[in-house]
């Protein structure tokens, strides 16, 4: 099989702010990663697809820290890291949104953009009693939600099950893109969404790499990773089967690659 | 809620109006959504109406006397309700509240009347049997993952055992008492109403945990566990440690509240715990806590044992037999349930 690397010209000159080489990863005798090495540039929207099985999750999940792998290297801005459980690529500004959304829904959406990192009064009232900010960081996600352009949460009181299907991934997308300082990892976003809420979410992924975050697309959807991706990593079989472009490829060829039917 | 929805552009027209009629309510559905919102509106409505229709029944009810009764008749029991809310916000039940009060309450008296131990000394060590006693729920929840239900089904017996192997089945009585371990059973006057140091102490827990709950990061990481454990986890809360931390607290308001026992009763007795299990269940989920996690507060449970305290003391005023009362505390806690499991359907 042979391996064709298709990069635009503007991402190829520079750093890979994340870099894995030949990660390996199995299962008693499941091979779930069978070798697989990827490059992650500053400012785009790199999509992973591939057919159930491929090892698209497994791949991601030794990327965020959600799985250790066997062996194989991986590199934050060209620092060697290795990441044991999910916090240590959180750590390293690797913010992750789950396709299960990892939301509370039973707390407003203030509360779960901040959960787990809730910040506390300023004074006695915070290092004494512990007391939250709750206006403070109602106040921090409110400028968070206007910066990223979501304009369907309004009211940040609201807790999150009252939300559509958009408007929570958009939460879980937003909480990625506060505290992701280096990259956004989505777990089929656009999943459970409705037309126009999955094109809310895809405005968003531009709006994040229009401000120079990379982001991480994992999805089935065809028309969805050739509308916002730069780069397609298509895995098959545990292994990366080619690495194209929505300009070199069509959709036809993205799917014959993925089965197996040709190579790219 | 979402009506900022339907000003989109006229390509998504038709989208709007399914979701202009999704929205359109009903007076029960905005009935449900204020109760959704607000938990605690519920059972302050059944309290108020259970006084109105007692007070009817009963000149005597309303007396001074008779309201002090019954916030000394619930300091007990409201305190082991706050350690059940603890429990049952993180989705959680513990059936041995009770024979842990009960177990703290023998360990002080016995240690502070038969064994000459200070009573600050007896007082302590009640207080790190109920967190021991915590710290063995919580490690068996955390580390084995058993379901709270079965850990604290069969810690209930092993401490009612513990109970009863320790005193010999024998209750410790007033006389010999030290009078810091009955001094929670001393009453002050409050203008008419005559309060005691239990109930006082009883009200600063309720309004210490709500702050806890309720404004800081563990509390709020109380919830999210409740709520959703694996989303919490995937937050980056670190969920083991919450939910012990979760039963060790609720060891310690249960050596508060043996310590409350002593005072009102002025006795230790081994006998008695399961009814006191029961109750404290019933106070939290008449009080709008959600059975199923991360949704109630300790307001509610403080309004869910004084509705409790009022059935009981109400309907014995009113002349009927005790097995009345069981039959309403019953029926109480099905329609509060069944009033619980129609809020959750809010836009589910």
């Amino acid at each position: 099989m042979t391996m064709t690397e298709f990069e635009a010209p503007h991402v190829a000159t520079r750093e890979p702010i994340l870099q894995a080489r030949n990660l390996v990863k199995t299962f008693g005798r499941v091979v779930g990663l069978d070798g697989v090495s990827l490059d992650l540039y500053p400012g785009e929207v790199l999509a992973i697809i591939g057919d159930n099985g491929a090892g698209k999750s497994t791949l991601i999940k030794c990327l965020t820290g959600a799985e250790v792998p066997d062996t194989g290297e991986l590199f934050v801005s060209g620092q060697q890291v290795h990441f044991k459980r999910p916090q240590d690529a959180r750590v390293h500004g690797i913010e992750t949104v789950y396709q299960n959304l990892a939301v509370s829904p039973a707390l407003d959406v203030a509360s779960n953009l901040f959960l787990g990192r809730e910040e506390r009064r300023a004074g006695l009232l915070g290092s004494v009693f512990r007391m939250l900010d709750t206006k403070g960081m109602r106040t921090k996600a409110k400028d968070e939600l206007t910066r990223l352009g979501i304009s369907t949460l309004q009211d940040v009181t609201v807790p999150v099950e009252n939300l559509s299907g958009g408007q929570r991934q958009a939460v879980a997308v937003a909480r990625a893109a506060a505290f992701g300082s280096k990259v956004v990892v989505l777990d089929e976003p656009t999943a459970a969404l409705g037309v126009r809420e999955s094109n809310q979410v895809l405005q968003l992924v531009r709006d994040l790499r229009d401000r120079g975050l990379p982001v991480i697309l994992i999805s089935h959807n065809m028309p969805h990773v050739f509308d916002v991706a730069d780069r397609i990593h298509i895995q098959r079989l545990g292994k990366c089967a080619a690495t194209i472009t929505p300009q070199s490829h069509t959709m036809t060829d993205a799917v014959a690659i993925m089965t197996g039917a040709a190579t790219a | 809620m979402t009506q900022q929805q339907t000003a989109g552009p006229p390509s998504a027209g038709q989208a709007d109006l399914a979701e202009e009629f999704l929205d359109r309510q009903t007076p029960l559905s905005r009935i449900r959504n204020i109760l959704h919102r607000y938990p605690a509106v519920s059972p302050a409505l059944v309290l108020l109406i259970a006084v109105v229709v007692f007070s009817l029944l009963n000149e005597r009810f309303l007396r001074v006397e008779n309201l002090s009764l019954i916030t000394q008749q619930v300091s007990v029991v409201g305190t082991l309700a706050i350690a059940q809310t603890l429990i049952i916000l993180t989705a959680g039940i513990d059936l041995s509240v009770g024979a842990v009060m009960i177990l703290s309450s023998m360990v002080m008296a016995q240690l502070a009347v038969n064994n000459g131990v200070p009573a600050p000394v007896a007082l302590l060590a009640g207080l790190v049997v109920g967190l021991a006693a915590g710290a063995l729920n919580g490690f068996l929840v955390t580390r084995f993952r058993l379901p709270p239900f079965i850990v604290t089904l069969g810690t209930l017996n092993i401490f009612i055992a513990l109970t009863l192997l320790y005193s010999n089945g024998a209750t410790v009585r007033g006389s010999a008492m030290p009078a810091l371990l009955t001094w929670t059973g001393t009453t002050f006057p409050v203008g008419p109403v005559r309060i005691s140091t239990g109930v006082v102490m009883m009200l600063l827990l309720y309004i210490a945990v709500a702050f806890i709950l309720g404004k800081t990061a563990w509390g709020r990481h109380v919830y999210a566990v409740g709520d959703d454990k694996e989303a919490a986890r995937l937050a980056g809360i670190p969920v083991n440690r919450v939910l012990m931390s979760v039963y060790l607290a609720a060891g310690a308001v249960l050596a508060v509240g043996a310590w409350i026992q002593i005072g009102r009763t002025n006795a230790a007795s081994p006998n008695g715990g399961v009814d006191l299990n029961l109750d404290s269940i019933t106070a939290v989920v008449i009080g709008g806590t959600s059975l199923f996690g991360g949704r109630g507060s300790v307001w509610g449970t403080l309004l869910g044992a004084l509705i409790v305290g009022v059935f009981r003391n109400g309907l014995s005023l009113a002349g009927l037999d005790v097995l009345y009362q069981t039959l309403a505390v019953g029926v109480l806690i099905i329609v509060a349930v069944s009033v619980d499991q129609w809020i959750r359907k809010v836009k589910s």
